[in-house]
């Protein structure tokens, strides 16, 4: 009985990271991840009256125990989808994603093409090396010769 | 041909990538259209959006209003100049209405819908006010920063503009403009 109990509580406090509630929200947390709507610099990094009172507003919300998503919601109704410090994945806004994932697709789809290019052209050589023809007598005497010379 | 088809493909590519900053740079830029317009002497027809009613349910809009004078102004609570001109406005406001010939509305932008009431309540603002969430009204009159406001005439077109806090010269001189 006293084994099982004690697998039980094993059982449970291996599980409980997975299953425990998402973490308090924070100012800080939040800070960096929304802007400060009028100067358009992030809100971690913004000193004005409006500033403040989105941090006023993003303590008031931690306070009342929400969380992160629940407050940045909170924050798009209020101040508008340029609240956001990363645009969302709608309307243009998606092209913030969609151009460097393009970029890296192009740049690994012309990396991909070099290198099989470059893999064909390397057999390629080393046949020609092998299909030379062979020296005759009279030019593998000057070979030596002139090897002999050099070596002295 | 294969060549070919690749410095096709890369000069499309370019292109686009440039296309979408130049998009990207215009669509960040300030449209003066109107202020031109108003420059010299014309009267443009006043942009208008439908949006929410400051701190009730009802929506309403620029274009509802035609018929009358109407003083729109865009504003913030955490806006020091907009505090000192709202007694102008409310003035203007109390004026409009004696006469029943317009309205002041208030935009409120970049702001929290509690700190606007507050300072509705603070500022003893006696006109109503919609709330412009996503600047969707402010980017049709190039408005980038609050105060600004735009005096249109009873045929909806704007007839005078000040970006910055206004001065009663300002107002009084744009409304009587507007009623002529």
């Amino acid at each position: 009985m006293r084994r099982a109990a004690a697998a039980l509580a094993l059982l449970a406090a291996l599980l409980a990271p997975a299953t425990a509630p998402a973490a308090d929200a924070s100012l800080v947390d939040i800070e960096d991840e929304v802007m400060c709507v009028s100067c358009e610099i992030p809100l971690n990094v913004a000193e004005s009256a409006q500033a403040d009172q989105q941090r006023d507003f993003i303590r008031a919300r931690v306070a009342r125990g929400q969380t992160k998503e629940q407050i940045k919601t909170a924050l798009v109704a209020e101040y508008g989808r340029e609240v956001l410090a990363l645009p969302d994945g709608g309307g243009f806004g998606i092209t913030a994603y969609a151009v460097p994932l393009a970029l890296v697709v192009a740049l690994g789809g012309g990396l991909a093409l070099l290198l099989a290019r470059w893999r064909r052209r390397g057999p390629a050589a080393a046949t020609t090396a092998a299909e030379a023809p062979a020296l005759s007598r009279t030019e593998t005497r000057r070979l030596d010769e002139e090897l002999a010379r050099y070596e002295r | 041909m294969k060549r070919h088809a690749a410095a096709i493909v890369a000069a499309a590519a370019a292109i686009a990538v440039v296309g979408l900053l130049g998009y990207g740079l215009s669509a960040r830029g300030d449209d003066r259209s109107l202020d031109e317009a108003v420059a010299r002497n014309e009267r443009p027809p006043a942009p208008s959006s439908t949006l929410p009613v400051l701190g009730g349910t009802s929506t309403r809009s620029v274009a509802d209003l035609r018929g009358q004078v109407v003083v729109l102004n865009f504003w913030a609570s955490w806006c020091p100049p907009c505090e000192t001109e709202a007694p102008l406005l409310v003035e203007a406001q109390r004026r409009l209405q004696r006469a029943g010939s317009g309205t002041v509305i208030g935009v409120t932008r970049d702001d929290a819908t509690s700190d606007s009431l507050r300072k509705v309540s603070e500022w003893k603002i006696n006109y109503p006010s919609l709330r412009d969430v996503d600047n969707v009204l402010a980017k049709k009159y190039g408005s980038k920063n609050v105060p600004e406001t735009f005096v249109i005439d009873a045929r909806g077109r704007v007839v005078a503009i000040s970006r910055g806090e206004i001065d009663r010269g300002f107002l009084d001189n744009a409304v009587r403009t507007a009623s002529r």
